[in-house]
This record gives structure tokens, sequence and C-alpha cells, in this order.
């Protein structure tokens, strides 16, 4: 027995060795040297010596939660929070209705509908790099499209990106753009879920098709509404490439700066490798708490009868 | 009574029709919205240098020249950062996929002790997204004189646990009495592994090497983090340099951005079905 044990690890660790090693050294060292790190004030320039000569290294560099401390008292980190909270309470509800929108459009089987899909689906596979690249250039307050669109309806459109008040909303429409194929593609699997009867019995009984859509499709598609909620609500807070590329200074004021903005500043333009390291675990914490607070909830809200 | 009939179905009818219309009319509206920033692009990169700057906008090019790219693919750095970005993502997916074929598969039919844990421990790190570890992970590079090496970025893919967890799905549905069978026929685990386990896995490993491709072919964050040389860089890294280089040409920039939608693109129209899988899947990585 205890032979039959041995000889299937044995036959096992051939295939595991590979993301074994892969997960101990890029996930979990990383990990752990990420704690050692936000508790020092090491700028990332000196040498770490964290394995050669552990000791010596947290000798010099050791300054205890001070990283945490500094974070969570600087008027700064409010900001940062602010500006993430400002893009999730844009972000979500636009979302949420344009990829309704398209799941609505997608589910109605009227004919061509997969050049829609097709089309829709374009910015999703788009990097945000060119995505981001070509919102910058669309919302250019002079020559842009957005602005000149707005100006043949006589309005006249604000400065988005060079504006402390339009540039987080700037940055909404361009996420909006982006991910709403991907959310609305999802919501229309969850659609295609929904027992056609339902919908029969309830014309029926003379139920118009808003009292449908309020009655049957949002309540069964509670589970999948729920999910698309949570993923872009933890999405909020990485926000990085479309915010490094559209304000590459952290907006005017401000007013675009984010957690992994931040993180990525802190290490590499200041040199404060102790900073973003405690940076890193305060984003972490907020992430594990999100998961968290979506198993607690998911049992309340999500409605799974079928 | 008949006609009262008729008349009703008639307005059935009439109102089938106009709620067709409506979706066709709402269903072009949301693709006229998703195309203007794409159609913005590309009339941008067929303006000459003064064009992009001309009020009122020119909605057609007046004078369409391909003078953009000719600079673009005039410059060293960007013909190379194609290169670099094709070399990186075809290594890292054929690494990604072999790596967690390879866990699933001891993970699913291999029985041994302490499997479960292995795989529980494995499935929390999908919680951990690099925008977490990146800074540790450039430490790591860095003693190890891994950064400024396109290669490095395939030891970043020997484990990937939405990877393992795909192909773990995908195998648990295979029977393992073809396992059986080939062990009573005294072939090796490896055998089985690359002759029955690799190609009854063939539709899950397409799913997974598109939704690989892309996301290595898009990437910025480690791609910024890892490489400082130039010669280096891949094509989002290069792009992000150029907006910054050329400021206000915004015709070379949407051009190298159009350059860079193109192979995904491709790769788009001919798998489609692929991406449909791998977003219902990708459901899981939540």
């Amino acid at each position: 027995m205890k032979n039959s044990r041995l000889a299937s690890w044995k036959t096992a660790l051939p295939f595991l060795l590979p993301s074994l090693a892969g997960f101990v050294v890029f996930s979990i060292i990383p990990m752990i040297m990420q704690i050692f790190v936000s508790l020092t004030s090491w700028d990332g320039l000196s040498e770490l010596t964290l394995f050669s000569d552990f000791s010596g290294f947290m000798d010099r560099f050791y300054v205890g939660i001070e990283n945490y401390k500094e974070i969570l008292t600087s008027k700064e980190f409010y900001q940062v929070i602010g500006n993430t909270l400002e893009f999730v309470i844009l972000y979500i509800p636009l979302m949420l209705i344009a990829s309704m929108i398209v799941a609505l459009i997608l589910n109605s089987h009227v004919k061509g509908v997969g050049i829609f899909r097709v089309l829709y689906y374009i910015p999703v596979i788009t990097s945000w790099v060119a995505g981001a690249l070509i919102w910058k250039w669309v919302l250019s307050p002079e020559y842009g499209a957005i602005n000149n669109i707005l100006a043949l309806f006589g309005i006249e459109g604000p400065s988005w990106l060079q504006s402390s008040k339009w540039a987080m909303p700037a940055i909404v429409l361009a996420s909006v753009w982006k991910d709403m194929g991907y959310f609305g593609l999802m919501l229309m699997s969850g659609l295609q879920g929904i027992n056609q009867e339902y919908y029969d019995a309830a014309a029926i009984d003379g139920a118009g098709k808003i009292k449908q859509f309020t009655r049957i499709t949002l309540p069964l598609l509670t589970p999948t509404l729920f999910f698309v909620l949570i993923i872009s609500l933890i999405n909020s807070f990485q926000l990085f490439t479309q915010i490094m590329i559209m304000t590459p200074d952290g907006g005017p004021l401000g007013s675009t700066m984010v957690m992994v903005e931040r993180i990525y500043k802190c290490g590499f333009r200041y040199y404060e490798m102790g900073t973003a390291a405690a940076y890193s675990w305060i984003l972490f914490a907020i992430l594990l708490l999100l998961t968290m607070v979506q198993m607690k909830l998911q049992n309340k809200w999500v409605n799974y009868d079928d | 009574m008949t006609n009262a009939k008729t008349s009703s179905l008639t307005g059935l009818k009439q109102r089938r029709i106009i709620g067709k219309v409506a979706f066709y009319v709402l269903g072009l509206l949301v693709a006229i919205i998703v195309c203007i920033p794409f159609y913005w692009m590309i009339i941008t990169s067929l303006k000459g240098r003064g064009a992009i700057m001309s009020i009122p906008v020119e909605w057609i090019p007046k004078e369409p020249t391909l003078d953009a790219y000719k600079k673009l693919f005039a410059m060293p750095e960007f013909v190379g950062s194609i290169f670099n970005s094709f070399y990186v993502s075809v290594l890292c997916t054929a690494v990604r996929l072999l790596c967690a074929a390879m866990a699933a598969f001891a993970l699913t039919k291999i029985p041994f002790k302490g499997r479960n844990a292995v795989f529980g421990i494995y499935v929390t790190a999908l919680m951990i997204p690099s925008q977490i570890t990146f800074i540790p992970l450039f430490i790591i590079m860095t003693n190890m004189h891994l950064t400024n090496s396109l290669n490095a970025f395939m030891l970043l893919q020997l484990f990937n646990a939405f990877a393992i967890f795909m192909m773990r799905q995908k195998m648990m549905t295979i029977n393992d009495a073809y396992i059986e069978a080939a062990v009573i026929d005294g072939a090796s685990m490896w055998r089985i592994f690359f002759k029955i386990i690799l190609p009854m896995s063939g539709s899950a490993m397409a799913t997974l090497a598109i939704l690989a491709f892309m996301d290595m072919w898009n990437d910025y964050l480690l791609p910024l983090v890892l490489l400082s040389d130039r010669s280096k860089f891949t094509l989002p890294l290069l792009l992000s340099t150029l907006s910054g280089q050329y400021k206000n040409q915004y015709n070379l920039t949407m051009a190298g951005a159009l350059i860079s939608i193109i192979p995904i693109l491709i790769v788009y129209i001919f798998a489609q079905k692929y991406f449909k899988e791998g977003l219902t899947v990708g459901g899981v990585k939540g």
C-alpha cells in the first residue's frame, strides 16, 4: 500500500514539476517577498540582499508598518479610493445598461444578427493600449471625433482628459465601449438559459413585453447579472492600462490616480519599492474582501430557481 | 367575428414587424457607436501630418496617403516589436498549454496522495492577479538577470491557474478506461499523455491557445515592468512610447494601433467558435 502511494507520487511528479516550480518561484516567493519588502524603505535601486543576507537587509531598511501608516493617513490614498469609486459609480450602471441592450439585440433572432455579434466583440479583442490610444485621439477637444459630432448638434463638448471633472468620465466611456461586448455576450448566454415556456405562459395571461422583462427576464437573470457585477467590480480596482495611456501623469489634479497606477509609479518612478509593496497588499486586501462579500451575498440575492 | 380575428392577426403581424425593425435600428445604432472610434482610427492613419489638425475635421480624408505606414515600417524598432510580439506570444502560448495539460493530467488521471490539496492551492492562485505581484516579480527577475529577456516570459507561463483549471475540467470528461487499457498494454505515462489524452483534449486546447495568444499579444503591464531595452519591446509597449515621442502625430499612432489589431482580428474571424467557448469557461475565472 505504502509502496503504491509512493509510486503514484513518483509517476505524478514529472507532470507536476513545471507547474509546481512556476507556482513556487513566481507566485509564492513573490508574495512572501512582498511582505518583507513592504516593511522596509528599500528604494529598488540599492542592491537587494533579501536572499543572500536577509538579516542584513532587514537591519538596513526595516521600518515596520510605517509604509502602511503613511499610505492610510495620506490624502492621496483617499483620493485614489475616491477616484476608483467615481469610476465604479459611473461605469457599472452604464456598462450594465449597454451590455443588457447588446444581449437583447443578440438574443433577438433577427436575420443578420451574426454580423452585429462580430462587430460588438471587436473592442474586446483589441488591446487596451490600442483602444486607449484611439480614445485619447477620439476625445481630443478640438480635433477629436466626439466633440466634432457633439458640435453638429450644437453642443460644446468638454475638454475631456484635460479637465479634472471630465477625465474620469472619459475613462469610463472608453471602458464601457471596450467591455460591453464581453459582458453583453455573457448576459446573452444567461438569457438563452431562460425557459421559453415562462414567456408563453405570461403571454397567454396577457402580460406585455415590458412586464415580461421585469417579472421574468430580470429575476431569472440574477445569477448572471450578479456574476457580471462582481467581475466588473473587481476589474474596477485593477484599472491600469487605459489610465496610463490616456492620462500618463494621473490626470489633471490627480483626478485619474488609481491603485495599480500608484503601485507602478511608487515602484518605478519614485523609487519607493517599500511603499509600492505595501500598496499592493492593501489592494490585495480589498480584492479579498470583495471576493468574500461575493460568496456571502451570492446565496442571499441570487435566484437559482429554474 | 371572423373579421375581428383577422384584424387582430394582422395587428399581431404588424407588431412583430415593428419589433423586428426596432431591433434592427437599435442594433445598427449600437454598431455605429462601436465603430466610430475604429473609423476614426482608420481615417486618421490615412491622413497627412497637416490634415489631422485641420478644422473643419475631414470625415473623409481629402488627400489619403500611406505616409504614416511608410514612416512606421521605416523604423527598425517598430518592425522589431512586431517580431518580438509574435515570438513571445507563440512561445508563451505553447509553454502555457503544455505545462497546464501536464498538470491537469496528473490532477485527473494519476491518483496520488494529496491531489485535492494540490488542486485546491492551485485554484486559490486564481485570485492573485499580476497587478498585485508585479513588484516582487520584477525584483526576482532582476536578481535572476532575466529582465530584458523575451525568453523569460516563458518562465512565467510554467504555472497558469486558469489554464490548469480549464484543462482539468476537460480531462475529467475523458473515460479512465482508455488509460487502464493502455496501461495493461504496457504504455508509459508519457505515451498515454501524448498519444491519448492530448488528442482527446483538442477542443479545450484550441480555446485555451486562442485565449493565451490574445493575452500575450495584448499584454502591457508585464512587458512594461520587465523590458527596458527598446529593441526588446513588444508591440503594445512600443506603441505606448511612440505616442509620447511623436506627441501630436496621431496618424502614426493610429496606423500602429490598426496594425496591432489586425493579427488578433484575423484569428478572431477564423476561430469565432473558440472565442465563444472561451467566454463561457472564462466565466469561472472570476
